[in-house]
């Protein structure tokens, strides 16, 4: 019961209630107007044979008499058909015919009958009233004549109508309802089966994804869209679990640190203990901590950002230029050659500070690393070009490069090949970089220098070339 | 130094206070929007710290007031709020300085104390003197004793901010931010680079060293000898 009282609720059942509706009207409309448009030519045609009985009868009369004409009719009469003949005198007796009896006043008045009339003929069984349209005319010696046609056929053509128009509204009832009960039922279906599984995500299974029936209807678009959706949340979710356990791990060493750092201190002798180099080693050790915790905010502020907030136009040569320039005494004193090879002027629309943090981000793991490499000497370039809409940033160093398999994993957050672990820095730089180009609708695309690596820093742009 | 701070968070604010005093400030500390605003208004503070998120009054709103009744005390921002623009929206209702958690507090510290200068000299001066160091901003000319000091254009901003705040801390992100215009954590040692480049064009071959680290915070530019 609820069932069908959820069928009802449906759109689709309430579209084809709708549909049925207006196309019941328009049967009706339709079938009324072809009756009525029949009926009125059935009538005509029967006017116009009663017409050329009449000329020619009228023929037969100039010719020979009116006895002659009375014995036409009289033959005519006998004969089976649909035509009426009656001639009357002028106190209304039926002289000649073959109608028996007929309404008083109708041979009152010459001309075409008003409407058709009720008429009882000879020979006639005791059937149902019979009807006739007729036209009545004077004759000459006082005499009243009436040529007509017998509407039995029309009326017939008529119940015909009516009948066809009932059963085609029947088969439509019908029909609309089989598919109704069909369509319904299978749209009703397949959103139990898709409720049943959003039940189950629900329940906190994000593997479970909605189920596709293959035929590409707008069912299974939206599942489609809607396993989208859930493959990106459970991609987040997953990377939630993995940033917070990283968050847990690479945090807890520092901290650690931290502590054993202030017990070493608190329990070494007082005489000896420099408690104030102690105590500078653990407030570098806390802004260490600090630094990582507002690299991973900032993070966190760059991947819930809107591309609005933030944006304006700005000259990205002119960044590339800075970061060349602030970090180009570090490279010297690291004994790296950093070269710039920047083309032109060139104005983007995007977030300022945090390209400018990317490519100093950068430029400062290529710089760190170029120095381990086993090139002499060591160096690092930054690029600009712009191709096929596509703005390219691209920092290429000579140091160790990045393993193929490790290219893609170093942008997680925490990331840190083991030959890395040593040098300074929280493992959450290129994952801000990663960010940041996601934001800009861009990728960061790390590749083989061989030696050394390549990271080009990819954002569409449309660029406003001055 | 009088600070007043409108800060919600008590146990952070009692630490601040206490930092504050240690260091020889005088610091208040209202724990709601419209306390901090009537405090404020009383007047008297050199520098306020006012945290974004207050019960009762706004942050922001309580700057915009200020601006708006034509006290100009400088104000720094203490925000956690995680969106990528808040600093310009700080900024733009009035701030003068933006400083995201979590921090250190040597931060705070010298940003505070920058910010207090602000009100005293303006960027009006046109010449700046740290012991026999000369800076002569209409000529953009360094001096130092008789020697003349030829510097970058960027070593010549660095110099510029550290002499418009001798005698104060100012951290490598305040730096970053100034000279740069870049407001990130400087990662490892940029900044350092150029400080003692600056520092080598400016101290080497003199007895007095001007330009020193101040360990765990940043850089004091600053003369024995007044």
């Amino acid at each position: 019961m609820t069932r069908i009282r959820t069928l009802f609720r449906m759109t689709a059942v309430r579209l084809s209630l709708i549909y049925a509706l207006v196309f019941g009207l328009f049967a009706v409309v339709l079938i009324t107007y072809t009756t009525l448009n029949t009926t009125r030519l059935l009538h005509q045609q029967t006017r116009q044979t009663v017409n050329e009985e009449i000329i020619e009868l009228s023929v037969i009369f100039r010719r020979g008499s009116m006895a002659r004409l009375i014995r036409v009719i009289e033959r005519r009469a006998r004969a089976p058909g649909a035509s009426l003949y009656l001639i009357a005198d002028t106190s209304g007796r039926i002289i000649a015919g073959n109608v028996r009896e007929i309404e008083p006043g109708i041979l009152g008045k010459t001309g075409w009958t008003k409407k058709p009339f009720p008429y009882e003929g000879f020979g006639q069984a005791d059937g149902p009233v019979r009807f006739a349209i007729a036209r009545v005319f004077d004759l000459p010696g006082g005499l009243r004549a009436l040529i007509g046609r017998d509407l039995g056929e029309p009326d017939r053509f008529r119940s015909i109508a009516r009948r066809s128009l009932i059963l085609a509204l029947a088969g439509m009832v019908l029909l609309g309802i089989l598919t109704w009960f069909f369509v319904g039922r299978r749209a009703l279906k397949r959103i139990d089966s898709m409720s049943g599984s959003t039940k189950r995500i629900l329940a906190g299974d994000l593997q479970e994804r909605l189920p596709l029936s293959g035929s590409g209807d707008e069912f299974d678009r939206m599942s489609e869209n809607l396993n989208q959706l859930l493959g990106r949340i459970s991609k987040l979710d997953v990377g939630l679990k993995q940033v917070s356990d990283n968050i847990a791990h690479d945090l807890k060493t520092p901290l650690t640190r931290l502590r054993n750092k202030a017990e070493q201190t608190l329990s070494a002798d007082p005489a000896k203990n420099d408690y104030r180099q102690a105590m500078e080693d653990i407030i570098a050790e806390s802004d260490t901590l600090i630094k990582t915790f507002n690299a991973l905010l900032m993070i966190a502020r760059v991947e819930a950002g809107s591309r609005a907030g933030g944006f304006s136009e700005f000259n990205l040569s002119n960044i590339i230029q800075d970061v060349h320039e602030l970090y180009e005494p570090l490279a010297e004193e690291a004994g790296v050659e950093f070269e710039l090879s920047a083309t032109g002027s060139v104005d983007i629309n995007g977030n300022r500070e945090l390209i400018g943090q990317a490519i100093a981000n950068l430029v400062d793991n290529a710089i760190k690393y170029s120095v381990e490499g086993d090139e002499k000497p060591h160096r690092v370039s930054l690029k600009i070009s712009h191709e096929d809409g596509q703005l390219h940033v691209v920092v290429t160093d000579n140091g160790l490069g990045i393993p193929l398999e490790d290219q893609e994993r170093v942008k997680d957050r925490f990331v840190r090949l083991d030959k890395s672990r040593s040098k300074p820095g929280t493992g959450l730089g290129l994952s801000l970089v990663d960010a940041v180009a996601r934001l800009h609708d861009g990728t960061l695309t790390l590749r083989d220098a061989k030696p050394g690596l390549v990271a080009d820093f990819t954002i569409p742009v449309e660029i406003i070339q001055k | 130094m009088k600070i007043l701070l409108i800060e919600d968070d008590l146990e952070a604010a009692s630490y601040l206070v206490k930092s504050l005093k240690e260091v020889g400030h005088v610091a208040e500390h209202a724990s709601d929007g419209e306390l901090g605003m009537t405090m404020a208004l009383d007047g008297g503070y050199d520098v306020l710290v006012i945290d974004r998120m207050l019960p009762k009054k706004e942050g922001l709103s309580i700057i915009a007031d200020l601006r708006d009744s034509g006290d100009q005390t400088p104000v720094l921002i203490l925000s956690a709020l995680s969106q990528v623009d808040d600093r310009v929206t700080g900024l733009r209702a009035g701030g003068d300085d933006y400083l995201s958690k979590p921090y250190a507090f040597s931060e705070l510290l010298a940003r505070v104390e920058v910010l207090s200068r602000r009100r005293i000299s303006g960027e009006s001066e046109t010449n700046y003197r740290v012991g026999d160091l000369e800076m002569d901003r209409l000529a953009h000319a360094v001096k130092r004793g008789d020697e003349e000091i030829i510097l970058q254009p960027r070593e010549y901003r660095l110099l510029e901010y550290l002499m418009k705040n001798a005698g104060r801390v100012v951290t490598r992100t305040m730096l970053l931010e100034n000279v740069w215009d870049y407001h990130f954590d400087p990662r490892t040692n940029v900044i350092d680079v150029h400080v003692s480049r600056l520092r080598s064009k400016i101290d080497k071959g003199f007895d007095e060293q001007l330009l020193q680290t101040v360990r765990g915070s940043g850089y004091i530019l600053k003369s024995q000898k007044g």
